[in-house]
């Protein structure tokens, strides 16, 4: 019974978006041909629709740039501004490719200096942040009140931490109900690349690395992630010219070896462990192939 | 003249609604969502989305070692329960919240970093009704800010 009633409402919701899609159609092509024919497309659209709507929806998660920052100085990173896109460098900006993957970059760079808090930096970083996202069209991500708040607690890395977190859902929210999840994607891209350029200069000159190497290599899944959420944007021309970089990435980093044994949840205080052993294999040949790699496509990047 | 004002109105809800949806999960993922994830903070990304009663949303993300991560379900209040399960990449059940009364938070840490799927299902209702229930679904992510972790293992 319940189903029938479903049914009768999905009916007269087809019938309401099939008349709706046809007025539009006429309308929109001035066309007033053969109405039939064009309700018989609606009709066959709208199906697909339907079937399309059944499917699930898939949501790639990438690491934030705040999950980054976060990432490497748990990995016993150590802040240091020279590893970081020089402020300079923002004015040379102008196209939306570069607008956007730089604005992931300096945001990895501003949640680096507010991770380790260099409350200078921060707000440099945040300003830089600022100007890319207006240029961008990303309205009210990063307002002057954001700014303020931020200076008023700059010393407060929790609160730090907090506006920074609320500018990136300001701008990832903003971009994707406006269908530009692809410039979304590639500021994302931005930030990781960043992340792991950073992450390198970090290993690279540090003594005890084996941890920050570690996470280099748990990159090789992210990576993965974010391959494929640039594959839903493949027919943009930016994250076209983009993908071939990140491929060449996927490349080396599949040249780990890895093993890893079932996982299972065990409860301690409360909260859940997912236990499972994992052994990752990092020559140094792959690890400074990595590093040169990313370094290379940095460079172009903020050039 | 009535007929065409009722006609006009319906088109430009038709035009205007999917964004007015939108905007309202945005407040919602916001405002009332993002509280549950506290005290971690929120890893910045927006993910809420409209979902009808019996449809699914997948979220892949890699999770890293060491790292204490909560993640956050929550849906409109007319909306019948979210059941999320957490799976590995062969597909096995980690975590499932239906058996812990549909809650909304699950806090973890792994021993070794992975790529999870958070399979999300908006419950069918039960209630006989002639309308299909339809609202705003935010998944969000957040970590445990370092000085605040519990003991390393």
């Amino acid at each position: 019974m319940c189903m029938k009633i479903k049914l009768l409402n999905i009916s007269k919701l087809t019938f309401f978006s099939v008349f709706t899609a046809t007025v539009l159609m006429v309308g929109c092509n001035g066309n007033n041909g053969n109405v039939e024919d064009q309700i018989e497309d609606s009709v066959k659209t709208d199906n697909l629709s339907d079937e399309f709507n059944k499917a699930k929806q898939v949501i790639y998660g990438i690491p934030s740039p705040i999950e980054t920052a976060m990432l490497m100085k748990r990995a016993g990173a150590k802040y240091n501004q020279d590893y970081l896109n020089p402020l300079l460098n923002v004015g040379n900006y102008t196209t939306t490719k570069s607008m956007s993957l730089n604005l992931g970059i300096y945001s990895t760079d501003l949640s680096f200096a507010s991770m380790f808090e260099q409350s200078q930096s921060t707000i440099k970083y945040l300003s830089a942040t600022k100007k890319l996202a207006d240029e961008l069209g990303i309205l009210n991500a990063i307002d002057k009140s954001i700014i303020t708040r931020l200076e008023n607690n700059v010393n407060n890395r929790d609160s730090s931490m907090e506006i920074i977190s609320e500018t990136f859902m300001n701008s990832n929210s903003f971009l994707k109900e406006n269908d530009r999840g692809e410039i979304a994607a590639i500021i994302l891209t931005g930030g990781w690349l960043e992340g792991l350029y950073i992450g390198c200069l970090v290993a690279k000159n540090t003594a005890s690395n084996k941890e920050m190497i570690e996470r280099i290599a748990d990159q090789r899944l992210s990576l993965n992630t974010l391959i494929s959420l640039m594959n839903e944007y493949k027919n943009d021309p930016n994250v076209q010219s983009i993908l071939p970089d990140m491929e060449r990435l996927k490349t080396v980093f599949d040249k780990i070896q890895t093993s890893s044994s079932n996982m299972e949840v065990v409860e301690k205080d409360g909260k859940s462990i997912i236990s499972s052993k994992s052994e990752v294999k990092v020559s140094t040949k792959v690890f400074n192939e990595i590093c040169e790699t990313i370094t290379e496509i940095r460079t172009n990047i903020i050039k | 003249m009535k007929k065409i004002f009722i006609f006009i109105v319906a088109v430009t809800m038709v035009a205007v609604l999917p964004n007015a949806a939108n905007a309202q999960c945005k407040n919602f993922a916001k405002k009332i969502c993002k509280l549950e994830l506290l005290p971690y903070v929120h890893d910045g990304i927006y993910n809420a989305t409209v979902l009808s009663e019996g449809e699914t949303a997948e979220l892949y993300k890699t999770f890293y070692s060491g790292q204490e991560y909560r993640i956050t379900i929550c849906g409109d209040e007319n909306l019948p329960p979210i059941q999320y399960q957490v799976l590995d990449a062969e597909r096995n059940v980690l975590y499932d919240n239906k058996k812990h009364q549909f809650a909304k938070n699950f806090d973890f840490k792994l021993e070794s970093s992975k790529q999870l799927i958070i399979s999300i299902q908006v419950q069918t209702s039960d209630e006989l009704s002639d309308q299909i229930l339809s609202g705003c679904v935010a998944v969000l992510v957040g970590f445990m800010n370092i000085e605040n972790s519990f003991k390393q293992y």
